[in-house]
């Protein structure tokens, strides 16, 4: 039964994709005269990307024409040709690397703290009006503060991954290790089981799936947030990539990179749900 | 037999004046509750939900703080959880992450911290084996059956060979037969050890088949230890044959008559004055003639007031 619904899921999904390029052959179709001759468009090719995108320029590319891009951007994406002219797989990895930077140290302090907060009552009546009052700043608006206080622009996007990931982690941290059922401490209490043994080996594994949720919300706020930093701090990465086409009005690039972002948003994540089914226990 | 283990000096465990008030505004739930435990007892205590048993049990493991008075165990004042004793839990309380040989584990590398992992393996498959689950060792809790929960923590709390085992209605929330099958295995593990037991229950046949002792508890607030009834069936106790003997019915129905009658008599005539010990009771033995009497001799008895020094 679940099979057959799994089947039927897949046709249905491959069916909807069917409609939608249909719907988008027939909304990009070229009226007759727009139509470059052979000779156009051999010599299109030969300039490469950007001669594609000048060619695209007036608009959305076909499907075809989206899946020659796609293919080229795809078979070499790790050229490096000046500033404004690297493959797609070096401004990800700039991304990736901004994001990986700001997301690992975030966790090492808000997993620690969120410990520490989850463990002490007081900790927590203590730092919660902060906590409360820093969440709901939207990372962006950290911008201007980190570049005025750090200096640096690559500097400061790290920040904001930082700033932005940090709390989802921190909160449930706390929460989960606030949460640790009493029957569990008190096996370890009975059994005389020191701090330390009682934090990774008690703690920790009943904490997990709530830290690891935590994880995977921040890493997804994190992935949202490095495109926006990117676009306001250029130079490099995915969305600098993306503000750069759209300024360069090649829009089959743009959302090539959309396309992009997306995948990579979901491995991230898929990612994160392997490692919470790692941890996840049945009661 | 019973009285000589009621004289012997030097208790393990030790109770004097107990009594516990969780807010400043209610009355307590219970107060003066006295009681002794020897090396190789096994005592259960009954009484009607919300008396506080739990509550002793748990100033006993340590896991809780008394408002007043003491609580000894091998002339050390209780003041913390110990690995002296083991608890086994009502809701078995199994790390749930981890496997049933890695819960044993867990126990006897915290009570043997230099032992090599293959000595902490071979002992804790040993005590799954006392109780039946060697072929369950690499299951996590959440694919047992109640009763196999609970006798993985059984075998836990065994395997760090507490002075002291503590069960809390352990059994409660399985059914009849399976709880016939694991009293069986306490029963037998309990005599090859002579383990010393305190334990929770709300079914007097299981108390009456494990029990050396049985205390009874009157209603909280305010409740009381009101009587200690001496078991006068003999020790080889088995559970199917326990029922042919007179004697258990004259013992259950004594505490039977308890629970439904004088528990609450008992909390209606007042509260503690501090005086009063709780009564010896030997249902169905003439009062005086100790055990010396067969446990078949006396008729129904209801209750020998002051023999001896109240326990
Ligand atoms: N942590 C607590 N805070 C306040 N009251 C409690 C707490 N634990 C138990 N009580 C109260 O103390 C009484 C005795 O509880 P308990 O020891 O669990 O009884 P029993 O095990 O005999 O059913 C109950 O009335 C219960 O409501
Ligand atoms: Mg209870």
């Amino acid at each position: 039964m679940t099979k057959s619904l799994r089947l039927r899921g897949a046709v249905l999904s491959l069916a909807i994709l069917a409609v939608f390029l249909l719907t988008w052959q027939i909304a990009t179709t070229p009226a007759k005269t727009t139509a470059p001759s052979g000779a156009d468009r051999e010599y299109a090719e030969l300039m490469g990307n950007s001669a594609t995108g000048a060619a695209l320029a007036n608009g959305v590319p076909t499907p075809a024409q989206f899946a020659s891009l796609a293919w080229k951007q795809l078979s070499d994406p790790f050229y490096d040709r000046g500033p404004n002219d690297k493959g797609i797989g070096v401004q990800l990895a700039y991304s990736l690397g901004r994001v990986a930077l700001g997301y690992a140290i975030a966790a090492l302090i808000a997993i620690p703290l969120g410990f520490f907060i989850g463990m002490s009552p007081l900790l927590y009546a203590a730092l919660d009006p902060y906590i409360q009052l820093l969440k709901p700043i939207s990372p962006l608006a950290w911008m201007p503060i980190a570049l005025y206080t750090i200096k640096d622009s690559a500097t400061s996007a790290i920040f904001v991954i930082f700033i932005c990931s940090v709390w989802p982690m921190l909160i449930n941290t706390a929460f989960g290790v606030a949460g640790v059922r009493k029957d569990w401490l008190n096996v370890a209490r009975t059994l005389e089981v020191g701090p330390l043994r009682k934090a990774f080996l008690v703690i920790l594994p009943a904490a997990a799936p709530t830290i690891i949720t935590g994880m995977r919300i921040s890493m997804g706020i994190a992935w949202l947030v490095i495109v926006a930093a990117e676009m306001l701090i250029g130079g490099t990465g995915i969305g600098y990539f993306v503000w750069n086409q759209w300024n360069n009005l090649s829009l089959g690039n743009v959302i090539f990179a959309v396309l992009m972002i997306g995948v990579i948003g979901m491995l991230l994540d898929s990612l994160f749900a392997n490692l919470q089914k790692k941890v996840t226990y049945a009661e | 037999m019973p009285n000589e283990v009621l004289r012997r000096s030097a208790p393990f465990l030790k109770i004097e004046g107990l009594s516990k008030r969780y807010r400043d505004d209610l009355p307590p739930v219970f107060e003066n509750i006295n009681f002794r435990i020897d090396r190789g007892e096994f005592v259960c205590i009954i009484g009607h939900s919300g008396c506080g048993k739990s509550t002793i049990l748990n100033v006993v493991a340590g896991l809780e703080e008394a408002t007043s008075g003491v609580a000894v165990i091998d002339n050390k004042e209780i003041t913390g959880p110990g690995l002296d004793r083991g608890v086994v839990f009502q809701n078995h309380s199994l790390l749930p992450w981890l496997t049933v040989e890695q819960n044993i584990a867990f126990a006897v590398r915290s009570r043997h911290p230099d032992w090599s992992r293959q000595k902490v393996a071979e002992h804790g498959a040993r005590f799954l084996e006392m109780v039946g689950l060697k072929g369950a060792s690499r299951k996590k809790p959440s694919e047992l059956s109640g009763g196999m929960k609970q006798r993985v923590g059984i075998a836990r709390a065994f395997a760090i060979e507490p002075q002291m085992l503590l069960m809390d209605e352990p059994f409660g929330a399985l059914d009849a037969l399976t709880r016939g099958v694991i009293q069986d295995e306490l029963l037998k593990i309990c005599a090859a050890t002579r383990q010393t037991v305190f334990m929770i229950t709300h079914d007097v046949d299981e108390a009456i088949l494990l029990a050396d002792k049985i205390m009874l508890m009157s209603n909280g607030p305010h409740a009381r230890l009101a009587e200690i009834v001496v078991n006068t069936l003999p020790r080889e106790r088995n559970r199917e044959t326990i029922h042919h003997d007179p004697q258990f019915y004259r013992i259950r129905n004594h505490l039977v008559d308890f629970l439904v009658r004088r528990s609450k008599l008992i909390q209606a005539a007042g509260p503690a004055t501090g005086e009063e010990a709780p009564v010896i009771a030997t249902p169905g033995v003439e009062s005086g003639a100790g055990g010396d009497a067969g446990p078949r001799a006396g008729r129904v008895k209801i209750v020998a007031r002051g023999a001896g020094s109240p326990c």
